[in-house]
């Protein structure tokens, strides 16, 4: 019974911990708490979705799969889009308030703002009843201790892993990693090394914008489509966030994990109906108790 | 023409409970610079105070209390100064983008309660029965007295909300809100005036709420939805933060530009789509949120600068 939790935890806590990594790179370089950004998750996962309608499918199950190989089409088609709603959103609402020089209140406002619009956009096209890539049957996989998982699931963990690793490569081992980097540390400093902090701005949309919809595809492959499931995910997110400590990227990870296995551990000792408010209580926690969280600086 | 008196009375009365609320809000963001992302959660207090006092007990919630009217208002308000109290005290210190995160997470865990404790909320079959003052009267001699109610409680809270934000305390509360170190520097308590001004702040929110449902004669989890929040800070933004008068226009402009859109949705959009329709108006406030602080970040009326008088430049000529 809790082994089998605990992997719940894990699998909710990876779409977590992915989403959690695009919010902790806004607050360190973009800086300011994109209310908008869970919406980013819904759009990417609604992106790969009309390109799995248009072609008529996933295709033939792959495997012990549910879904066909035409996926990974449709995830490249939700990463470009997302990416490229997460730029327009930039050019079109946050560079002209940046340039005003605004404060960090007004971009969350606007954030807020663009939440409801993606959102409503969304259930505009596609209605409020769930959507689900492919509906194929898959057959649990029986792990040591009792433990059922479908083989979704574990593809799952294992994108996420992949996913990290690519980040990690991309912030460590490039020019434009280094760039986003140093915006984070110190701006002007970074400017006078020749580095234009717009770039680095632009990167990080879409960075995180991708990131975002690889987080909702995964979301819609194990959960299910739901025009409100990014509104819904938006305090885990921010949960973990904080939990990690802000600008942290390892520790985004691990907060991601420490909520979902939280969320789904607290039905041992709480009634299943508040669940949803788990995150948001270890996040009063966190900012009563480590407001800088478990590895901010 | 009936219809029309009917319909204005009703548009009027429900902008004077978002204005109420608004106000409350302006106290909070525009007066002191507190970023209150929960105001739903706390209109939601207010209104399952004044139903749980007023209402009848059904299914298995507790009720049959029978406060009067009045006495129901003023106990939702109080709660809610309470409650906003525990919360602030917990939050005061708060960075602004936390405080955002933390009551907006407070509104949706007032939610989560107000959908599972059965016994006091009746859970997701909401509270019926709700005492509606005037309820004896016909339909429109009650929407009068009840916009009387509604317009005369705005009145009131404007007027307190004035004398406040006019005197001594509301000047030092702007003072805190330019400037937190120099304010202390001054001798001004800041976390205590900011405190004040939260508290102070929700309790029209609660006003609002009990109001609400006092108007409707039921309640529901459903009612208290987070968009709600995002509807009065629109009228808030729109109407100009830091006045009055501009949160109270905000109110009337922005319920005014939802209510045409929902008569325009109902006129061409098909029947079936009609939950898509309401899409269409969440969408065009969020773009209304977004080009007024693009377009004009000060609102429709924006804050009254106060310079000292001896500051002027025709100070020199008048002394």
């Amino acid at each position: 019974m809790i082994a089998q939790l605990v992997i719940d935890g894990l699998l909710t806590g990876a779409v977590i911990a992915l989403g959690a990594i695009g919010i902790t790179l806004g607050l360190a370089i973009l800086r300011f708490a994109n209310f908008g950004y869970a919406e980013l998750m819904t759009v990417g996962g609604y992106a790969a979705l009309t390109a799995v309608l248009a072609y008529g499918g996933t295709g033939a199950p792959l495997g012990p799969f549910s879904f066909g190989g035409f996926l990974a089409v449709a995830l490249a088609v939700g990463l470009v889009v997302t990416a490229l709603v997460a730029v327009a959103s930039d050019v079109v609402v946050f560079r002209p308030l940046r340039r005003r020089g605004a404060g960090p209140l007004v971009l969350i406002f606007a954030s807020f703002g663009l939440a409801l619009v993606l959102r409503h956009v969304v259930l505009l096209i596609f209605g409020t009843q769930p959507e689900y890539y492919s509906r194929e049957i898959q057959m649990a996989v029986l792990l040591p201790g009792d433990v059922r998982v479908m083989p979704d699931q574990l593809l799952v963990l294992a994108i996420t892993v992949l996913a990290l690793v690519a980040l990690w490569w991309l912030l460590n081992h490039t020019r434009m990693g280094l760039a986003m980097r140093a915006v984070a540390e110190n701006t002007p400093l970074a400017r006078a090394c020749a580095i234009d902090p717009e770039m680095a701005i632009r990167w990080t949309w879409i960075v995180s914008g991708a990131l975002g919809a690889l987080a909702g595809t995964l979301f819609g492959l194990t959960v299910q489509l739901r025009p409100e499931m990014g509104a819904n995910l938006l305090l885990p997110l921010f949960t973990a966030a904080v939990l990690g400590g802000v600008g942290s990227i390892p520790g985004a990870v691990i907060g991601g994990l420490l909520v979902g296995l939280a969320e789904n551990l607290s039905v041992l000792v709480l009634p299943t109906s508040y669940k949803a408010t788990v995150p948001f209580l270890i996040m009063l926690a966190c900012f009563l108790l480590r407001p800088k969280g478990l590895f901010g600086k | 023409m009936m219809g029309t008196l009917s319909y204005l009375v009703f548009f009027v009365t429900v902008a004077s409970l978002f204005a109420i609320a608004t106000l409350g809000l302006n106290l909070q963001w525009g007066f002191s610079g507190q970023f209150n992302a929960g105001v739903v959660g706390f209109m939601a207090i207010g209104a399952y105070t004044y139903a749980a006092l007023t209402a009848p007990a059904q299914h298995e919630h507790v009720g049959g209390l029978d406060w009067p009217v009045i006495a129901a208002l003023v106990a939702a308000m109080a709660v809610t100064a309470l409650v906003a109290l525990a919360i602030g005290l917990v939050t005061i210190r708060l960075r602004t983008d936390y405080l955002a995160l933390a009551t907006f997470g407070i509104a949706a865990a007032i939610n989560h309660l107000a959908l599972n404790l059965e016994g006091i909320t009746g859970g997701g079959r909401g509270i019926a029965g709700i005492a509606k003052p005037f309820a004896d009267l016909p339909p429109l001699w009650f929407g009068l007295a009840f916009l009387a109610l509604a317009a005369g409680a705005l009145l009131a809270v404007y007027l307190l909300l004035e004398r406040l934000v006019r005197s001594p305390w509301g000047r030092a509360l702007r003072a805190v809100r330019e400037d937190e170190v120099a304010a202390a520097a001054l001798g001004k308590d800041v976390d205590r005036m900011r405190l004040t001004a939260f508290v102070i702040g929700a309790a029209p929110m609660g006003l609002s709420g009990a109001l609400y449902a006092a108007f409707i004669g039921y309640v529901s989890p459903y009612d208290f939805l987070a968009i709600l929040t995002f509807q009065i800070w629109a009228m808030l933004i729109v109407g100009g933060s830091g006045n009055n008068a501009g949160a109270v226009l905000g109110s009337f402009v922005v319920w005014a530009l939802w209510s045409l859109s929902g008569i325009v949705v109902v006129l061409i959009v098909p029947t079936k789509l009609q939950v898509q329709g309401g899409a269409i108006q969440a969408i065009l406030i969020g773009l209304l949120l977004v080009a007024m602080l693009i377009f004009r970040p000060r609102g429709l009326m924006g804050e009254r600068l106060h310079s000292s008088p001896l500051l002027r430049d025709d100070a020199a000529v008048r002394h």
